[in-house]
Parts: C-alpha cells; structure tokens; sequence
C-alpha cells in the first residue's frame, strides 16, 4: 500500500477547512448546506482512514451510522430552507432575522 | 508517497469542493459537490472499505445530490445565480481558512501520525455487519427511528397549508 495514512489525513483537513470557509463567508443557505456535507465528509473520511491504518472494524461501523444521520439533516435542513423561502421568498440567512411563525 | 490514482482523485475532491462553494449558479455548485462526495466515495474504495464507498455512493450521490437538486429547482430563478456576499467577509473566510490548514497540518505533521504503516489484511464487510447486528443493534435502531422520524418532520414541515385548506372548501 503505498498511500500513508498522513495523506488522507491532510485531504480531511483541506476539506474541513474549505467547509468552514463556505460555512462562514456564505449567505446563501444552500450553499452552507453544501459547506456542512463537505465537512460531514471529512470527518467520514478521518473515520475510515484511521479505521484502515489502526486495523479495527469499528471506525468503518461508525462512518456508517455518520452516513445515515447526515442523509436524515439534511432532508430535515432542506425542509427547513422550504418552508423559509415560502416566507420571505428569500434564501439568504440575513433575511431570516426575525423567526415569526 | 501517494500514488497517481491519490492524486487525481484529490484534485477531483479538493477542486470541485472548492467549485461547489464558488460557481455563480446552484445547479453547476450541486452537480460538483456529487463530484466531492465521488472523489470521496474513491478514497474509501483506497481504503479497502467498498461497502463503505458503496453506501456512500447510494446515499450521498443517490438520494442527497438528488434532493438538493429538485429544491434547488424550486427556489426563484433570480435567487439561483444571484451571490450576495461581503468583501471583507470572504477575505476574512479565506485567512481562516489558510490559519486553519496550516495550523492543522503543522500539528498533525509534527505528530508521531507518519511512522504509522500497516500490514494487516483489510477488514471484511461481514465483520461491520456482525458488528451492526450484535454490539450495536440498539443503535441500530435508534438510527432507524431516527431516519424515520426525520422524513415524517421533514414532510410535515414541507406541507403547505393554504393549498390543503383550499382544497377542502372547494
């Protein structure tokens, strides 16, 4: 096997960060929901890849469960971002000030 | 060292990540984050874990790039392309981003993590299911109720009211 596990490593670690600078910069609500599955998917990635140097099954178990509760956010964040856009007719969060109901 | 295959499918990953969070329309951004959560799917199949790729595949590129897809089908055509940002807020997001990267790497390079190497033999799928079915089957089945209790939400939440109210006086 000649990748190392620092390799993966270092991707995570740009994908986190590039999901962190979506997550802070942008205002348009999907496009931070984008931001959160590229962070979702660093963290999975972490997962497997120490899961596959420190041989263990339970890292490849436990992205697994990761994959299933972030498929359930974001059904639940996209109904979210539906029911505020019929609201304000808007999907940027700057507009969703004031949470009437 | 990392190999050629590591190599484009990093670039794969980290470019369309970036492209996903920068391209002026929604619907070229959602169709490249499928492109990241690929290139995902292939680090796990270098991995050795394919029952992981596989279901990375079929959820995140099956049923989440999908679902975003048609909601962003249903927002105003204007709202699709327009992108309102603040200057200064972006270079402020981009120096995070840099302080985060290098103060990361330089803390997992110094870190003992480089001497690690293995030899062992992939793990088989039949021991992640062994293991869902025994030690953790409460868990299990709280992520059942979970995905089960989160569609229900996210349908009520979605449910329009009006149109229901109309249809019941007409």
């Amino acid at each position: 096997m000649t990748n190392e596990l620092v390799d993966f490593v270092i991707i995570s670690i740009a994908l986190l960060a590039i999901g962190i600078y979506g997550v802070s910069v942008k205002r348009n609500a999907i496009r931070m929901l984008f931001a959160i599955e590229i962070i979702i998917n660093a963290a999975n990635l972490n997962l497997v890849a120490f899961a596959r140097y420190i041989p263990n099954s339970k890292g490849q178990t436990f992205a697994l469960f990761s994959i299933a509760i972030a498929a359930a956010e974001v059904a639940v964040g996209l109904a979210l971002i539906i029911v505020a856009y019929r609201m304000y007719k808007n999907v940027d969060i700057a507009e969703f000030r004031s949470l009437k109901g | 060292m990392a190999d050629a295959v590591f190599l484009a499918i990093s670039v794969l990953t980290i470019g369309s990540a970036i492209a996903a969070l920068e391209l002026r329309s929604l619907i070229y951004g959602s169709i490249s984050l499928m492109g990241t959560l690929g290139g995902v799917a292939g680090y796990f199949l270098l991995l050795d874990s394919p029952f992981v790729a596989m279901f990375q595949i079929a959820v995140y590129i099956g049923s989440i790039a999908v679902l975003i897809l048609f909601t962003v089908m249903l927002v105003r055509r204007q709202l699709i392309f327009i992108k309102v940002e603040d200057k200064r807020r972006r270079y402020a997001g981009i120096g995070l981003m840099l302080i985060m990267m290098m103060s990361l790497g330089a803390i997992i390079l110094s870190s003992g993590i480089k001497t690690i190497q293995t030899d062992a033999p992939p793990v088989d799928f039949r021991t992640i299911g062994e293991d869902f079915l025994t030690y953790y089957w409460p868990a299990l089945i709280l992520m059942a109720l979970i995905l089960a209790s989160s569609v229900i939400g996210a349908l009520t939440l979605a449910r329009r009211e009006d149109i229901e109210n109309d249809q019941r006086t007409s």
